[in-house]
């Protein structure tokens, strides 16, 4: 298993870059994965962010759809807010596994 | 990003900028298996140009798009509840395909998979593009109005062959 600093800790990663414990997660390292996605990190964002590892710890697989029926945001916006994979990009942000749905 | 292309592939591949999808009939399975793999795409930051012909008009047309069925008379893949076979002569019965079609369609409610028009607006809201074609539409006495608000376009085939440039595309015929 690899290891990066992000946000002054050392962090372990699987070879797809997503993060191997989800406790290790923090706001800040969220922010420092986000920039290396080009995408700089705003309050609904993390809104999005905190729904989505709510979600995962409850087990539940996350969908495309389920996003769109947080409540929080709409599927197109979704999309504006992590541009192309947005799915796979927060979930990495998010410090959750890759998310293994098809929708 | 190249991180995540490494699994899937030997590095070197290109990955796929767009698919053009082309759906020729009204099955459930059919319509699904073009929307599915069309909404993949847009997830994945692909673009995606869907394109419907021929009975799969259906999908997208508002009278019709609620009520796709699966077929229960000459599809192998047929089973009952359990495993065992499905008999050509109880998919003949009346209501027997309405029931059959709604069982599939809960199933993939407990999966997250949306309805055809719910579906539609996710692939447009992930930028992916809906087009119908033009000579089908003659075919079936079909206007722009008919089709779903979602459909951008209808298209001959010509027109539908000059969205399908550019490198690293490719053409799926479900």
């Amino acid at each position: 298993m690899a290891t990066k600093t992000f946000a002054g800790k050392i962090i372990e990663i699987n070879e797809e870059g997503y993060l191997v414990n989800a406790s290790e997660w923090t706001p800040d390292v969220a922010k420092e994965i986000a920039a290396e996605e080009g995408i700089e990190l705003t309050d609904l964002h993390f809104r999005v962010l905190d729904f989505i590892r709510d979600k995962a710890g409850s087990g539940v697989a996350l969908t495309i759809r389920s996003i769109g029926n947080s409540g929080i945001i709409d599927i197109k916006q979704f999309y504006q807010l992590f541009p192309g994979g947005p799915l796979k990009k927060a979930s990495r942000i998010a410090g959750i596994k890759k998310p293994s749905s098809c929708v | 990003m190249s991180k995540i292309n490494a699994m899937t592939t030997n590095g070197n591949d290109k990955p796929l900028k767009k698919v053009c999808i082309i759906c020729a009939k009204a099955n459930l399975e059919d319509v699904y298996a073009s929307l599915v793999l069309a909404n993949g795409a847009v997830m994945e930051g692909i673009e995606a140009k869907l394109f419907f012909t021929f009975f799969g008009l259906d999908a997208i047309t508002k009278k019709q798009m609620h009520k796709l069925h699966t077929a229960t008379v000459g599809n192998p893949g047929m089973r009952m509840p359990g495993g065992l076979p499905f008999p050509t002569l109880l998919g003949m019965i009346p209501g027997v395909e309405a029931g059959v079609s709604a069982m599939m369609r809960s199933q993939m409610d407990k999966l997250d998979i949306p309805g055809v028009e719910e579906f539609l607006q996710m692939i447009t809201a992930g930028g992916g593009e809906i087009y119908a074609c033009k000579l089908a539409m003659d075919m079936f006495k079909l206007t722009r109005e008919d089709l779903h608000e979602e459909v951008s376009g209808v298209l001959t085939v010509g027109d539908f062959y000059a969205m399908c440039g550019g490198e690293n595309t490719q053409i799926i015929f479900t």
